[in-house]
């Protein structure tokens, strides 16, 4: 015979459980973040290089 | 023998918290944001001297941001009382399909971020510009005056009117007069715009307890205040062709169209509280978009040509 007894609530792991709805619109907001980001590295990209322009092959080294 | 049961806890996520992409998007005022990026666009081209099109580029995502991230937070002050209104109901704060907190955390993220950008990439006066009209909307705009007096949209106004002086800022590093000539027509426009919707939608305004003038003073002020408004309006709309920097095509639109605004906001004077009146004023609100649209669009147009001509 075995005897199950709960345990204190904060001794239990908590999870949140998402829907399959909710999963859905996770997974587009990830698409959306990963996309601003690499629209963000290209535009900081870009942007350094107009900056530095010619002044890269004259700078001291 | 007894043993502990250890499995986890499983929580549903509330519905309010991990709203789809839209609904970011709409906290970002879209068409507001279009709007402030067209207006700061004007006040590029027709600033004096050059910036390299990538710079150029730059500067107008980094305001176009900080316009979206004032959205955001103005949305986020206001759910309360966006969730009373008509117009504002769906938004996706008060319809529960976003958490208040994910929305501020989000305006001030990309608040920092847009200001920061703009300062580091193009200059630190165009940066100080855009974090001061940030300010003035949510704080002084959103999170004062629209709640507390009738002046809201008149003094609130600024921020909308500033973008042409941002983006004249991003291309001279100073401020000029002509920057100033185009935030005083944005912000002339502006009352007059406002007033009309709120001839039409002063249940929604009350029923929120938002001050707009028909609410507080009754509409026969209103109209009488939209007519004074697009009558100065229509002749500070003049002074870009008085001061040299605007052409004659853009003479030409900005008389026949003021014309058509005064003559609308007549229309509006002289109409009452019944259908006609309501019809007045929604005629008035669209066209004082299309007006607003055209005469900058005059304006860019002249700036481009005379960049391609060479004329200064």
């Amino acid at each position: 015979m075995s005897l199950i007894v709960n345990a204190e609530p904060d001794d239990r792991l908590e999870r949140v459980t998402l829907t399959d709805a909710q999963k859905r619109r996770q997974r587009a907001r990830s698409v959306a973040i990963g996309l601003a980001l690499a629209a963000l590295v290209a535009l900081f990209y870009v942007v350094t290089i107009v900056k530095l322009g010619s002044n890269v092959a004259t700078a001291p080294m | 023998m007894a043993f502990f049961d250890t499995s986890p806890i499983d929580r549903p996520l509330d519905e309010a918290w991990g709203g789809d992409v839209g609904d970011y998007v709409a906290l970002l005022k879209p068409r507001v944001m279009s709007l402030v990026v067209f207006t700061a666009l004007v006040g590029m081209a027709v600033a004096p001297g050059h910036v390299h099109p990538v710079i150029g580029f730059a500067a107008l995502v980094a305001i176009a941001v900080g316009a979206g991230a004032a959205g955001a937070l103005n949305m986020w002050f206001d759910a309360d009382i966006d969730g009373l209104m008509r117009r504002t109901a769906r938004r996706p704060i008060p319809a529960g399909r976003l958490a208040a907190g994910e929305a501020l955390a989000f305006g001030l993220t990309l608040a920092v971020g847009a200001v920061t950008f703009l300062g580091l990439v193009v200059n630190w006066l165009s940066a100080a510009l855009l974090a001061f009209t940030i300010l003035f909307y949510v704080v002084v705009y959103t999170m004062w005056l629209k709640r507390t007096t009738p002046l809201n949209i008149v003094i609130g106004g600024l921020a909308g009117a500033l973008p042409p002086m941002i983006g004249w800022a991003a291309v001279t590093g100073s401020i000029g007069l002509p920057a100033v000539v185009l935030v005083l027509i944005i912000f002339l426009w502006t009352p007059p715009h406002f007033w009309a919707l709120s001839l039409y939608r002063s249940d929604d305004y009350a029923r929120a307890g938002v001050p707009m003038l028909p609410v507080v003073a009754g509409t026969g002020v209103t109209r009488r205040r939209i007519l004074a408004y697009s009558i100065v309006l229509a002749l500070v709309a003049l002074a870009p062709v008085a001061l040299g920097f605007a052409g004659v095509s853009y003479g030409v639109v900005a008389a026949l169209s003021g014309a058509v605004f005064v003559a609308l906001a007549w229309r509006v004077y002289r109409s009452g509280d019944d259908a006609r009146g309501e019809r007045a004023a929604r005629d008035l609100f669209t066209f004082s978009l299309l007006y607003l649209f055209l005469l900058f669009a005059v304006l860019l147009a002249e700036a481009m040509g005379a960049g391609l001509t060479g004329v200064a």
